[in-house]
């Protein structure tokens, strides 16, 4: 198996996808001649041309919008939106119209399309080039949510987006695009939407997170370790729908959770989770759930470093759960 | 459809054409000092950038006549609603290169607290208001501010900028469409640099010129030679002055080219031939407008190098200010997001200085 790092595997699996299936298109803002502003659809346009591979216009609602009328009529578009704070415009498409589809027209109609963004902070990017907003995704019923922290996931989860009839959004965490690399199978190969992944097991207390904050998880757990604390670390891969019996089952045998999401702290996705788990696993916890997140602050510029959650930050509230 | 004609006030080398300009010498070279520092600050920056000084850069090289003509037209109390490549307008009004650089380094003195990426220009003191990153967004805000100050009595003009990509977005359309409904006394200044990051201007739009859209919307459209500061000066001052006159908005596309790539992360021989460029840099909007002053003795050549050299040295004694600068203070991330802090944003807060404490 050859080894990739993140972006090179979002772009293998867009080679693949393309290659199986002539209703693979990709559009969006430089993914053509350009090859993507992170180099995500390097190639593309010259291996298949510019009808499926489109240079569009600046304007996401056009993007997301445009994608959906092709999802309609057959095609599987993957629309990418260059970063996930520039996908507002396309808002009221991706939340009115392509979430809704299937249900408004009772089936008749149906929106297949993946809608790649690369999202979060950590490249000193300031407010507009650093945005965690899946929340806002999550609470519309009709889409579902994927964030791959790895490589090896990233090409699965996104040849699943790509199959699976239902629109799919599939954030990018651009902060480890290129900052971790594992070997990547060669060809087809998916990763089931839905599914957690037991990244590394333990007895004390369970780490929860998705995407980049999925690797702070690790390093947590890693240091954790040194001090005699035996975390668990579930890294979500899917929010929407989320794997409940993953969670269930590990929180159940460690009765304690810290849940790390680097969005605003107010009615993030963990939250949700924190719900869940109460909800689930009550008399199975020893501590109540601690979540690391984000400052509900817009994303700063210079301080980045400090908003965003550190491995320091998830041992503090380790130990919160540990000393309860 | 014929191609509107390019407004022109200088042919290629210099020479006049049309009527002469309505500016004295002294705002002749004051355009020329604003235009001079802008690419001179331009080339200081982008060799910060790689020297890992600060993060990223967007140069405005080749669109400095874009900027400072249509600058030079405005009054001190008009608003200025900027896109990415609108630092000369900021200098021409007379914004600090301290202030450009405590900006670039992100530091507390930054009027914007060092909370924005580099290159979001913007200071209450020279009416220049904050551009969010997020393409067009900037003017349905121009048209509003227009309206109020038309509501309140007051003769403020609007100044909305933008690039030929942003015509794409809603939000381009959606202001256009209220500036000619509400005959709001905005001037929207497009400046077709025929670039959008790697996207051409021909991926944009199927409209010969963007100058035309306007029409559609029910006002007039002036396709521009923006590397012509006196033609840039001119269209935007008769604009102005129309929209002062409570006769409504106008659009300018400003035809001008964007000599570097979008921005330091940005590789354009990936997508453009260097020959195009080459085409452009012959059109150097400073160059011809040297050849103007010189032949209309304004200036002698010998007087742009005594103006470059004090712009250098006004550039090193700013940059070396802006070094001395400090980060934001960890508390004033949470403050400004509300007037007062609320107690849950106190309360995140005090946790995390406990935190980075221990
Ligand atoms: C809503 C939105 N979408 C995408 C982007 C990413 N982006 C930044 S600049 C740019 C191209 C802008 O082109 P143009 O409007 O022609 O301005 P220029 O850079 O040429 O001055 C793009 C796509 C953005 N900033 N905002
Ligand atoms: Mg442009």
């Amino acid at each position: 198996m050859p080894e990739m790092t993140l972006v090179d595997s979002v772009n293998d699996a867009l080679h693949t996808a393309m290659d199986e299936d002539d209703r693979v298109v990709v559009m969006g803002e430089d993914v053509g001649v350009n090859g993507g502003v992170f180099r995500a659809t390097e190639g593309l346009h010259d291996s298949y041309g510019e009808e499926r591979v489109i240079d569009t216009p600046l304007a996401e609602a056009g993007i997301v919008g445009t994608a959906l009328g092709m999802a309609m009529y057959g095609l599987r578009p993957v629309p990418e939106i260059q970063f996930m704070d520039f996908i507002y415009p396309g808002f009221d498409q991706i939340v009115n119209e392509i979430a809704k589809l299937r249900y408004r027209s009772g089936d008749q109609y149906e929106a297949p399309m993946v809608i790649r963004t690369p999202y979060g902070g950590g490249i000193r990017g300031g407010h507009y080039h650093s945005q965690s907003s899946e929340a806002y995704f999550t609470h519309t019923p009709g889409l579902k949510i994927v964030v791959p922290s790895t490589p090896q996931d990233t090409k699965g989860l996104l040849l699943s987006a790509i199959e699976d009839p239902d629109p799919v959004m599939f954030l990018e965490p651009k902060r480890v695009y290129r900052a971790v690399s594992d070997d990547v199978p060669e060809g087809h190969y998916t990763e089931p939407i839905g599914e957690a992944r037991l990244a590394r097991e333990g007895e004390d207390v369970t780490l929860i997170a998705y995407g980049a904050m999925h690797h702070v998880a690790m390093e947590a757990a890693e240091r954790a370790a040194d001090e005699g604390v035996s975390c668990e670390v579930v890294d979500l891969r899917t929010l929407v729908p989320f794997d409940r019996e993953t969670l269930e089952e590990s929180v159940t045998k460690t009765g304690r959770a810290v849940i790390v999401q680097e969005a605003p702290r107010t009615a993030g996705f963990a939250a949700e989770l924190s719900a869940f788990l109460h909800e689930e696993c009550i008399l199975h916890m020893i501590a109540p759930v601690q979540r690391v997140t984000g400052l509900d602050t817009p994303f700063p510029y210079t301080l980045e470093e400090e908003y965003l959650p550190t491995p320091t930050r998830v041992l503090d509230a380790i130990d919160e759960t540990l000393t309860y | 459809m014929a191609v509107a004609d390019l407004e022109q006030r200088l042919d290629p080398q210099g020479e006049p054409t049309g009527d002469p300009p309505s500016l004295d010498e002294d705002e002749l070279l004051r355009i020329y000092r604003a235009m001079a520092a802008t690419r001179r600050v331009d080339e200081r920056c982008m060799k910060l950038q790689r020297q890992g000084r600060i993060g990223f850069y967007g140069a405005s090289t080749g669109e400095e006549a874009a900027a400072v003509g249509s600058a030079a037209a405005l009054d001190e109390e008009d608003w200025v609603f900027p896109a990415l490549r609108q630092g000369g307008v900021m200098l021409y009004r007379g914004w600090s290169l301290e202030k450009w650089f405590h900006h670039l380094f992100g530091n507390e003195e930054a009027a914007e607290k060092g909370r924005s990426m580099p290159c979001h220009f913007s200071d209450r003191d020279v009416n220049q208001v904050s551009w969010s990153s997020c393409m067009a967004t900037q003017l349905p805000h121009a048209v509003g501010m227009a309206y109020a100050a038309d509501y309140q009595g007051d003769d403020t003009v609007a100044a909305a900028y933008l690039g030929d990509g942003a015509t794409s977005e809603g939000d381009f359309h959606t202001a256009m469409n209220f500036a000619g409904v509400w005959d709001a006394p905005v001037v929207f200044i497009c400046n077709n640099n025929h670039w959008a990051i790697s996207v051409p201007s021909e991926k944009q739009t199927a409209s010969e010129t963007f100058a035309q859209k306007a029409e559609a919307y029910g006002f007039e459209g002036h396709r521009v030679d923006g590397n012509d500061v006196l033609a840039m000066y001119e269209a935007t001052r008769e604009a102005v002055e129309k929209a002062r006159r409570g006769e409504g908005p106008t659009m300018i596309e400003a035809v001008t080219y964007r000599i570097r790539g979008h921005s330091t992360s940005d590789d354009p021989s990936r997508y453009r031939d260097e020959e195009e460029v080459e085409d452009w840099r012959r059109k150097d909007p400073l160059h011809r407008y040297q050849k103007y002053l010189v032949m209309q003795d304004v200036a002698a050549p010998d007087d742009f190098e005594a103006i470059h050299e004090e712009i250098e040295a006004e550039i090193e004694e700013a940059l070396a200010a802006a070094e001395e600068g400090s980060p934001p203070d960890l508390e004033s991330t949470v403050e400004d997001v509300y007037d007062e802090v609320p107690p849950h944003l106190a309360d995140q807060m005090a946790a995390l200085k406990n935190q980075l404490e221990e």
